[in-house]
């Protein structure tokens, strides 16, 4: 049915949407994604993301990075076998000593989105050579990248704790502003500002436009596709590192998810593929993913300039927030309504595209796999989507990857990029019961006709934020 | 261009030296220093052992419906207080917004205090001396027993987005940004352009902070980046002084009420003043120090100024400098103050002697994220009033710092003609530059 769609995406119609609103689009500059960089414990890059996901893979495995048996959740999806020093320039190596995890996975994966979308910026290595220059001059590019709060590495702290250790085995007050905090290296603070994934990013590759860090939980990564769309649009930068990043497996992250009763319990006889089941009002809960997805998204006119390869077209944005009883809102206490902050997202975005509902083709929501926010995630959806939403595919990938906060919206819109571009849908896990009105029951991979997506979420403190994507 | 119009209609803080305008304002002119010893836990033995500590704020007394926020830790409650005086002043009354969808919300609210107590001892208790590790299993079980959901969760930077919002009302586009010591700059900056580009009519804006906490400030103080003058707390924090050592650091709330003019005006609310520009750059050099001739900070003055209309290099029409009041960054380390002071001569050349530079962290210290809008309040305060607040502990003059800093001495503009157009920088780690451009309100 989605084929029915198929003539919206041809230029014609576009140009007649574009006359529709006319207020809305003569000061809006075109902008498009040229590049994709993702890591996550599906493997490195945008194609092994899309093909894990295709396959029907899960990533979601015991914790290996340390002993997390004792943890009530003990089962994430970990990027494995990566090395930031592997991705950043010879002279950058040092650095990657004060990165946190979290750092070092947007610094990864932005390097992977700079070699997709062909972008020669000053970490090249014909720049470096001086052989050349690079694609945009330094205060053209800006540098979106949400993150999350980034807990301190437990034994480098714990080791300097123990140091003021009082005779009766308690902290001392005294002696750690004595003595024992000198144990924390000089530059210990800077690993762990939220800020720093964007400012190695904008260090390493020269980005001297505006340059923000964008802290919403899940939708950290979509305001930041936003913030970036109109940061060019309004002409502040004429290309944007766009993205989140975020790694929870670690103990204080893990902990304090757990406490926050997000996560689902596990054994060690528990097989994680039957654990997300988006949707489903059983679901147990969700699992961490760690990972980070940074988008290249240029002005068209620039990309066409330069002959880049597009993904898709960001056509239409919109946030909002929703209000709470009680704050933070946990699953025990928070009555399952509607996500009315997402209502207002989704339908900003689609009033900025100029579409109506029944022409999205393709909804990557959060699909968190927590029982409230996923009813009041659907909700929403009903809401805007009335009937057309029976007809829509979802693309569902926290079975795949986990939920990796900050860096979870980056994933989301990667996987839409990536639909248009292949015009195809990749296959669902859900071992649950979604309702009927969702189509997010287990499938395979198939080819689809896709013109339109819309990718959404909602977070843990009520920010949404949702994406209009056209096909090129 | 978007032609749309952006004023000011409401401001609320909580400072070292108290928490409503008005008073705090007095102090400011006046001097006065809200820098002490730290009192909430034990740092006598610290090398930096002071703090522009703020009043704990008591949220039945200031909000209508308090249970919804009863778990809200230090830096929100901070959030809640300061935002409750702006909605106010801006004659919003709670839970009355026509159409909360258009009013959204744009902070540089920092991260909670950690739960320190109980973490220190978790990890205390799982250290392994002899094998120098951590028994996972060990911490875990401590952490479990240990910690509490609402001093963990509460920590995510964008509680103090769930709180306003549940308080004030606010359901539309909103944004919660870390950029450091830039973030409530930042914040406004962005707020400004959401309403310009037509996402929103109005926005809640500003930043809260507190890293007034054991792992905060051991962390400024390896970096060696605070003043150790502990034997005299109160003339620490010395920008722009040749003897300055350092920042001194502060804690509090700025908020402040955005609106497009048309929203204001068709409400009956008076603006305060104008947003007339913003700039934002990154330096791109290095995540310790700030490029050494400042050009990121005068890439974002630029930008700024631009959008304002404002040509930095001639006198205003009236023969007036072309800015009436620089509140600078000026944090009182020796590489920010000398680098900002170097970047408003690369901006404004010949005018730069001309301009009037102060730095009110000589007398709150650094609010870190909520440094930027307390800053940018006392530039409102500045125009509604023609007074400029000084430079605090400036006696000796730094030959790199050689601009007219307002010494000791808040200064009286009203003879002559008041205070029309203020700029505030706000510089973060990593290399983060904002700044903003505010004016008098003509209608």
């Amino acid at each position: 049915m989605e084929f029915s769609f198929l003539f919206i995406s041809s230029p014609q119609c576009v140009t007649q949407h574009f006359n529709k609103h006319p207020t809305l689009r003569h000061m809006s500059q075109s902008v498009v994604i040229t590049g994709l960089g993702v890591l996550t414990g599906l493997g490195q890059g945008a194609p092994a993301f899309w093909e894990g996901l295709c396959q029907q893979r899960s990533a979601l495995k015991p914790v290996q990075s340390f002993d997390a048996s004792e943890f009530a959740s003990s089962i994430a999806s970990e990027v494995k076998d990566f090395s930031a020093r592997t991705m950043v320039p010879k002279s950058y190596r040092k650095a990657v000593k004060i990165m946190s995890r979290d750092i070092q996975l947007a610094v990864g994966a932005a390097q992977l989105a700079v070699l997709d979308a062909g972008l020669i910026t000053r970490a090249s290595p014909e720049v470096i050579a001086e052989d050349t220059q690079t694609t945009y001059p330094a205060d053209r590019i800006g540098c979106q990248i949400g993150a999350g709060l980034i807990a301190a590495e437990t034994p480098e702290l714990a080791m300097a704790l123990a140091t003021a250790k009082a005779d009766d085995g308690s902290f001392s007050p005294h002696l750690w502003g004595q003595s024992a905090m000198d144990n924390l290296p000089p530059l210990w603070l800077l690993k762990y500002l939220p800020n720093m994934p964007a400012c190695h990013v904008s260090i390493i590759h020269g980005a001297q436009g505006p340059s923000n860090t964008i802290t919403c939980s899940e939708a950290s990564g979509l305001l930041s596709a936003g913030e970036s769309l109109r940061v060019i649009q309004r002409g502040s930068a004429d290309a944007c590192f766009s993205g989140g990043t975020e790694s929870k497996i670690n103990p204080m992250g893990l902990m304090r998810h757990h406490l926050g009763g997000r996560l689902a319990p596990t054994d060690p006889s528990t097989s994680a593929p039957d654990l997300i089941k988006p949707y489903d009002p059983d679901s147990p809960g969700q699992l961490i993913g760690e990972a980070a997805g940074v988008a290249i998204v240029e002005s068209q006119t620039h990309a066409k300039q330069r002959q880049a390869k597009m993904y898709a077209r960001l056509l239409g944005f919109g946030a909002g927030q929703s209000t709470f009883g009680n704050i933070p809102p946990l699953p025990d206490i928070q009555s399952s309504g509607t996500e009315t902050g997402l209502v207002f997202a989704i339908q900003d975005a689609l009033n900025e595209a100029g579409i109506s509902p029944d022409q999205i083709d393709v909804i990557v929501p959060h699909a968190s796999g927590i029982g409230f926010m996923d009813a009041r995630e659907a909700q929403a959806l009903r809401e805007v989507f009335s009937s057309a939403l029976t007809k829509i595919e979802l693309i569902t990938i926290t079975p795949n990857v986990g939920d990796a906060l900050a860096g979870q919206s980056s994933l989301q819109l990667t996987a839409a990029a990536l639909a248009l571009k292949n015009q195809q849908l990749p296959a669902r896990i859900n071992p649950g019961n979604p309702p009927s009105d969702l189509r997010a029951e287990q499938i395979s991979a198939r080819k689809a006709s896709l013109g339109y997506a819309l990718v959404c979420t909602n977070a843990l403190g009520g920010q949404n934020a949702a994406m209009v994507l056209e096909r090129l | 261009m978007s032609d749309v119009r952006v004023v000011i209609t409401g401001t609320g803080w909580v400072t070292p030296l108290g928490c409503d305008v008005p008073s705090v304002w007095k102090r400011m002119i006046a001097g006065d220093s809200g820098i002490a010893p730290v009192a909430q836990f034990p740092a006598s033995s610290y090398p930096t052992n002071f703090a522009g500590e703020s009043e704990d704020v008591n949220l039945d007394a200031i909000l209508p419906n308090p249970k919804p926020h009863r778990h809200a830790l230090r830096n929100v409650r901070f959030a809640l207080a300061a935002a409750a005086q702006a909605w106010s002043q801006a004659g919003l009354s709670t839970h009355s917004l026509t159409n909360p969808r258009r009013f959204g919300m744009y902070l540089g609210s920092g991260e909670g205090p950690p739960d320190f107590g109980p973490f220190a001892e978790a990890n205390l208790k799982s250290w392994k001396a002899d094998s120098r590790s951590v028994d996972y299993a060990n911490w875990a079980q401590s952490a479990q027993k240990l910690f509490t959901v609402h001093n963990e969760v509460g920590q995510e930077p964008n509680m103090s987005l769930a709180h306003l919002a549940t308080a004030f009302g606010c359901q539309g586009p909103a944004y919660n940004c870390m950029t450091a010591c830039a973030a409530s700059t930042q914040a406004l900056g962005e707020a400004f352009e959401i309403i310009r580009h037509g996402d929103a009519d109005a926005m809640l804006t500003g930043g809260a902070h507190s890293m007034i906490h054991p792992l905060g400030m051991s962390g400024f103080i390896r970096l060696t980046a605070m003043s150790t003058r502990c034997d005299n707390p109160t003339t620490a924090a010395r920008p722009f002084d040749a003897t300055r050592d350092g920042f001194v650091m502060g804690e509090g709330a700025g908020m402040i009420v955005l609106e497009s003019l048309q929203h204001a005006l068709d409400r009956g609310a008076t603006p305060l003043a104008e947003v007339a520009g913003y700039g934002s750059t990154a330096d791109a050099y290095r995540i310790t120090d700030m490029h050494p001739d400042g050009q990121g900070a005068a890439s974002a003055m630029r930008m700024a100024l631009k959008q304002a209309g404002i040509e930095p290099r001639e006198p205003a029409s009236d023969n007036r400098p072309p800015i009436d009041y620089i509140s600078a960054h000026g944090t009182g380390t020796k590489e920010n103050d000398s680098t900002e002071s170097n970047a408003i001569h690369t901006v404004f050349g010949p005018q730069a002697h001309n301009l009037a530079v102060s730095s009110i962290k000589s007398m709150t210290g650094h609010l870190i994220q909520a440094a930027g809008a307390v800053e940018l309040i006392t530039c409102v305060q500045a125009i509604q009033t023609g007074w400029l607040p000084p430079t605090m502990n400036l006696s000796e003059p730094d030959v790199e710092c050689d601009l007219d800093y307002i010494p000791n001495q808040a200064r009286d503009l009203n003879a002559n003609n008041g205070v029309e157009v203020c700029l505030s920088n706000s510089f973060g780690f990593g290399g983060q530059n904002d700044t903003v451009v505010i004016r008098k309100f003509h209608p």
